[in-house]
């Protein structure tokens, strides 16, 4: 036992020691039982070995006390759970290729017996459902009904009501979320130097105010009439009082004149009363400028670099030069311009127009027209005679005038005298002659989707629907646009949200009218009961 | 071969009519009056719709059939002759 090796524990003496005695008695027993050992036994006693301890003792205590401390750590237990779970997956597939209808021909004897099978019902149906009456008039009611006119928001800017001004023009944008309207006088016929404004209201936008237009563009004289251009959602051309015609960008507020005539031999030397966008005759895509004003001229301008707006074309309208179709007052000797107020183009036909006249008639006119006017007036540009056809005059000036966007031969005018004329190109004399109003009529207009809808701004104040499939008679719907009775000037269809009418009046307010269903929704049959209406030409 | 054109120009000629196409039991077109895209459109769909006319019928009465199909739109009447390895749609105007 001793000999086993301890080497971790040198220093266990004491361990050694109890060993050693142990080995020491053992020894001295053995001993005494060895070959010849002397017989009696004898108690030996033998010292105590005693071996101190050196274990702690020696080694002595060594320790150090440090601590240390963490900021106190806050717990809390909350719990939750879910009470329900779903679990979705979604996948999409490759996209099917399109199958191009084969011209295979090998399926010839079976489509043929096929056909053959089916071509007499199908051929009793055809006929059946051109004869069958059983759908006519029936509406199937999918979306919810709108049952009345309502306005939506009415529109105005402070400064220019401030100063007595008349929204004077409206025009939607291409886009038809943004209503601008031209603040400008028509009832004092005066030089004035008082400025004037357009102002645009984006309806779209969120936190519209109605007291604060989106875009106001500060002009010198008093605007009389706008037009969005049919592309760029941002250009604008207006014609004022003193002839200028102008074209705004009203994404640049800073900035906004893109193009002016200028006061050049050449620009109009009265108001100018309407302004229209025109595609230039080779680029569909290109736009022009087109002007009528009472000076008797009928312009087109093009914008050029340099903010010019440059003539291209001219027309000027002579008394003398008029088609003597009708009853006209023999003009003295010499020339007499024939002021225009209003143009409409036609739907189908990109270089016919109507023009609206001081003397009450309406002009059928074209672009194409090459005789030369009979006029002084100076040019930079040979002025010809657009007139084609004079149709039998209203009773005083002719405000407006509005070509059908569904049929190529009608349109209407109206005037100073109170009625609406619908007439057929092909006749002088109008189709019909509704009394509208008992002062004027300043503004007509087409809805663009319903064929048998107009509209008509009264100088009552009040905004006209006429359906001409319910009454040819007396209108559908008046709305009272003003509390005073004050004349409503302008009035413009929405083509993008067509339930849409925007008038303005003499208050310097533009109100945004919702319309009724049976104002948006063409129905069944409509086209045919216009195609009769012009059709009565004849009778 | 000639036949199978024929009728098909006879129902075309018929007052109205805008578009007349065969479609195969897989919805493909194999004969059609219209452009590609409007065709490929109309067939898959009325194909779908037909199949599902038809098990609608069934389910109903199991004796039963469907033999016809006409949609009526504001715009047109679309006809659905079918058979169990084709359809022979023809889309009409019935007001023109």
């Amino acid at each position: 036992m001793v000999t086993r090796a301890q080497p971790r524990q040198p220093r266990q003496p004491r361990r050694a020691g109890s060993a050693g005695a142990e080995m020491l008695a053992t020894g001295g027993a053995a001993s005494a039982e060895g070959p010849g050992r002397p017989g009696p036994l004898q108690d030996e006693t033998l010292g105590v070995a005693s071996v101190p301890s050196q274990w702690r003792g020696a080694q002595g205590i060594r320790g150090e006390t440090k601590s240390c401390q963490t900021a106190s750590i806050a717990t809390a237990e909350a719990s939750s759970q879910t009470r329900k779970c779903a679990d979705a997956e979604v996948q999409t597939e490759a996209p099917e290729l399109v199958r191009v209808p084969s011209v295979s021909r090998h399926d010839g004897p079976r489509l043929a017996a096929f056909l053959r099978r089916v071509e007499a019902m199908v051929i009793r149906e055809l006929n059946k459902n051109r004869r069958s009456h059983a759908f006519d008039g029936f509406e199937v009611n999918w979306t919810e009904q709108q049952w009345t006119v309502t306005c939506l928001h009415t529109l105005g800017y402070p400064p220019a009501q401030g100063q007595g001004l008349h929204v004077t023009s409206l025009s939607w944008n291409t886009t038809g979320s943004v209503v601008a309207c031209a603040y400008g006088r028509l009832d004092d016929g005066d030089w004035s130097t008082l400025k004037s404004f357009v102002c645009a209201w984006n309806l779209d936008r969120r936190g519209l105010n109605p007291r604060q237009p989106s875009v106001v563009v500060e002009v010198p004289s008093a605007v009389m009439c706008l037009a969005f251009h049919p592309t760029q959602p941002s250009h604008i051309a207006g014609g004022l009082y003193s002839g200028e015609v102008l074209v705004w960008d009203v994404s640049r507020p800073e900035d906004p004149l893109l193009w002016r005539t200028g006061l050049t031999d050449d620009t109009h030397t009265d108001p100018v009363y309407q302004v229209v966008w025109l595609p230039e005759p080779r680029h569909s895509h290109r736009f022009q400028v087109l002007s009528v004003a009472t000076d008797g001229k009928v312009l087109l301008w093009q914008g050029v670099g340099a903010g010019q707006l440059q003539l291209t074309e001219g027309f000027a309208l002579v008394v003398q030069q008029l088609p003597r179709n009708t009853k006209l007052r023999k003009p003295p000797r010499g020339e007499t311009e024939v002021g225009t107020t209003a143009v409409a183009f036609s739907s189908f036909d990109p270089s016919l127009f109507v023009l609206g006249t001081e003397g009450g008639f309406p002009l059928k006119c074209s672009l194409a027209a090459e005789e030369a006017a009979l006029t002084r007036m100076p040019s930079s540009v040979p002025l010809r005679a657009p007139a084609q056809f004079t149709f039998s005059p209203h009773g005083g000036p002719v405000y407006s005038v509005s070509c059908s966007p569904f049929h190529r031969n009608l349109f209407l005018s109206a005037g100073t005298d109170g009625h609406v004329h619908l007439y057929s190109m092909l006749q002088a004399q109008p189709l019909t002659s509704l009394r509208l109003s008992h002062k004027y009529l300043f503004a007509v207009r087409w809805s663009p989707v319903r064929p048998l809808v107009f509209a008509a701004a009264s100088g009552e104040g009040d905004v006209q629907l006429f359906d001409l499939q319910k009454s040819s008679q007396k209108p559908t719907v008046s709305i009272k646009q003003t509390q005073d009775g004050s004349p409503v000037y302008c009035l413009e269809f929405n083509r993008q949200q067509t339930q849409l009418l925007a008038a303005g009046d003499a208050q310097g307010t533009v109100k945004v009218w919702q319309l009724s269903t049976e104002f948006t929704e063409q129905g069944p049959g409509e086209t045919e009961d216009l195609e009769q209406l012009a059709a009565e030409v004849a009778t | 071969m000639a036949e199978v054109e024929e009728t098909l120009k006879r129902i075309q000629s018929h007052k109205g009519v805008i578009g007349t196409m065969v479609v195969n039991a897989e919805g493909i077109p194999i004969r059609t009056t219209l452009d590609n895209s409007t065709t490929v459109q109309y067939a898959g769909l009325l194909h779908q719709l037909t199949m599902k006319a038809r098990s609608t019928v069934r389910d109903i009465d199991p004796q039963n059939d469907l033999t016809f199909l006409r949609i009526r739109s504001k715009k047109h009447e679309i006809m659905v002759a079918p058979d169990k390895e084709y359809l022979l749609i023809v889309i009409q105007n019935p007001c023109e």
